[in-house]
């Protein structure tokens, strides 16, 4: 994207994929883009609506079963690949991780189709699993240990070449037995392609509340010359200290660090 | 009369023990409205009580012990065939409204509450819906301003349709019935694929201070603040109206309710005189927002936990629209502050973090009253701190 343009970041159908939260997520992009001196605009996409093509970030959040299915027929409407290919970010959290697959199951155990942005597939599963989720970022990414909450009752399996966002420390991650060399099971998917990159999780949080880092290294894929925030900014400074605070606590609450 | 929650219990587990058709027995030959839903459960069901007061003895589990074993104990004191306003847990209404045979089933509102459960809010108002067929007696008093409250109650034979408001809307962006996106505008809302529509409703709350009961609008006069209380008052006076008491009376006899299970009461919270209210999830939220800023901006204190009766997520945060406490004095305390805290940043809302609530009140500069939001547990928690109560009973599960 340009420097002078605002950079837009899509929330993607908040009243059918917005029911644990991931909202948030399209409120710290935008501060924290603000902050450092790239102007941020949030672009809601209601249901109903054909994706736009010309955002920068597309956010997909976490839903319940019926309207997942619904955001998924508008999505599989969308050319959210072409974004990609051109350069877009896509943070794809629960419902939607499960959205830019090939499939996942719906109420009745019925499979749905997804967007195929990425070669990954849901199956139903028990139990459901809900509860902290700890995860080791691949080492290419450069994060420190992701913090959040899963609640979920997919099972996802990644397909031949496709990269998991990282290893499960504590929680169940994808969870369809998929394992990384140090025996972790997987957890979401990390997959750059073409000029953009496709990130999903698990993580609810929203997972850039409690793990900024991530929030910066989304808004860098996306704005290469992005500048460095001003480090004394009293925005930036309140807002991550409270995150370490958060994250020492969430360290300290799931002996994950 | 706070703090009486456990004995409330425990005496109808062992009643429940002994005979499991305890139930049917005490509710038989009496009038009885039920009251369930995400939010105002307490409130509606005390504003209920207080109506029916008015025109004789009254049984109540005012103390919100809204299991099966609260209920029993509500019905089992005498004397024995006086009205009964009964909270009932939503998810256990389909087990305890069959036994009860209600005149009335007050249905409020259903909305995400506890992130950790699934299809919660559409799977309630299923189980309501086929509870209909049980009471072809009953009367389903209900919030036209719900869809999903509107889908359960047609599952009934006969209905009363009350606007009582509902701000909150994500919950149902969704047509309960058949799945196809709602259309909404301002009072209105319906399903472009199947015609479920939002009803008529007979009662309307208007304001804070006024409600429209057939066409015909009254003044009224809660202690209770808020249109969001109004709201409730109106639920009330169509159930107490079903069990045959006359708005008017239902009306008086509600504006002497002042607090309601510590909710709206004003304490001492360390040296400072405080507000508290309620706010479990991110309706009650707004409401509670709404009802903020009809008064001066005070300082506000936000004492937050996560336990298991608050749901353990706290996610739902980033759900409220913090940036409207933007220009107030704000602190916060509580075992979640930090999840809190980062959520004020974003909110361009500056905080203070204190560790714990009474360190908070004391550390407000000025003399004004601070205005006390705190989750389920963290409420109770406060009634115990400031001496409100004297234990903390179980938790519900």
């Amino acid at each position: 994207m340009s420097a002078t343009s605002a950079l837009r970041i899509a929330l993607i159908y908040p009243e059918l994929l917005g029911t644990y939260g991931d909202g948030g997520n399209a409120l710290i992009l935008q501060a924290r883009s603000d902050w450092r001196g790239q102007p941020a605009e949030v672009v809601p996409v209601p249901a109903g609506q054909p994706l736009p093509s010309d955002c920068d970030v597309y956010l997909l959040g976490g839903g319940e079963d019926e309207p997942q299915a619904l955001a998924a027929a508008g999505v599989r409407s969308g050319d959210l690949a072409g974004a990609v290919a051109g350069g877009a970010v896509v943070l794809a959290v629960c419902a939607g991780l499960q959205v830019i697959g090939t499939r996942f199951p719906g109420t009745d155990g019925h499979l749905h189709d997804g967007a195929g942005l990425v070669d990954l597939d849901t199956a139903p599963g028990t139990p459901r699993v809900v509860g902290d989720l700890v995860v080791q970022p691949r080492p290419e990414t450069g994060l420190p240990l992701l913090y959040g909450y899963e609640n979920h009752s997919g099972r996802t399996t990644l397909g031949e070449g496709v990269c998991a966002l990282g290893g499960v420390r504590r929680g169940l991650g994808n969870g369809a037995g998929q394992r990384d060399e140090r025996g972790r099971g997987y957890e979401g998917v990390w997959a750059p392609t073409g000029r953009g990159l496709v990130v999903g999780s698990y993580l609810h949080g929203p997972v850039l509340a409690q793990n900024p880092h991530l929030a910066d290294l989304l808004l860098e894929a996306v704005c290469p010359d992005l500048p460095v925030a001003d480090p004394h900014d009293p925005r930036l400074v309140r807002a991550d200290s409270a995150a370490a605070t958060l994250r020492a606590a969430r360290a300290r609450q799931t002996r994950v660090r | 009369m706070l703090g009486r929650g456990s004995g409330e219990v425990i005496g109808g587990k062992v009643a429940l023990q002994l005979h499991p058709g305890v139930l049917a027995e005490l509710a038989a030959g009496r009038d009885i409205a039920t009251v369930s839903g995400t939010n105002g459960k307490t409130t509606t069901t005390r504003l209920l009580a207080a109506a029916l007061a008015a025109v004789g003895p009254v049984a109540t589990n005012g103390g919100g012990a809204n299991m099966t074993p609260g209920v029993v104990t509500a019905l089992a004191a005498p004397p024995r065939f006086a009205r009964a306003a009964i909270e009932v847990d939503e998810i256990y209404l389909p087990q305890v409204a069959p036994a009860l045979r209600p005149a009335a089933v007050l249905l409020l509102n259903v909305t995400r509450d506890q992130l950790d459960r699934s299809n919660e809010t559409r799977r309630i108002a299923g189980m309501w819906r086929s509870l209909g067929a049980q009471l072809p007696d009953t009367v389903a008093v209900a919030n036209v301003d719900d869809p999903l409250v509107v889908w359960a109650a047609l599952g009934f034979a006969r209905q009363v349709w009350v606007a009582a408001g509902q701000r909150w809307e994500l919950d149902a962006a969704v047509c309960p019935a058949c799945a196809a996106l709602l259309q909404r505008g301002p009072g209105r809302w319906a399903c472009p694929s199947c015609g479920l529509a939002r009803p008529e409703p007979s009662v309307v709350t208007a304001a804070a201070d006024r409600i429209e009961i057939d066409g015909r609008s009254r003044r009224i006069r809660l202690r209770l603040p808020g249109v969001v209380n109004a709201g409730n008052a109106a639920m009330a006076a169509a159930g107490a109206r079903v069990l045959g008491i006359d708005p008017a009376t239902a009306f008086a006899a509600m504006g002497a309710v002042r607090d309601v299970q510590g909710r709206y009461r004003e304490v001492m919270l360390g040296d400072r005189s405080a507000r508290l209210l309620l706010a479990k999830n991110p309706a009650g939220w707004l409401e509670m927002l709404e009802l903020l800023e009809a008064t001066e901006p005070r300082p506000v204190l936000i004492h937050f936990h996560a336990r298991v009766a608050d749901g353990r997520d706290p996610s739902w945060l980033w759900d409220v629209p913090l940036e409207r406490l933007g220009g107030r004095d704000v602190h916060v305390s509580g075992e979640r502050a930090e999840d809190v805290a980062v959520r004020l940043a974003y909110a361009g809302v500056p905080c203070t973090v204190h560790r714990d609530p009474v360190a908070a009140a004391n550390a407000v500069g000025g003399a004004d009253m601070i205005d006390v939001l705190a989750t389920y547990t963290a409420f109770r928690e406060l009634l115990l701190v400031t001496g409100e109560i004297t234990e903390i009973e179980e938790e519900p599960a």
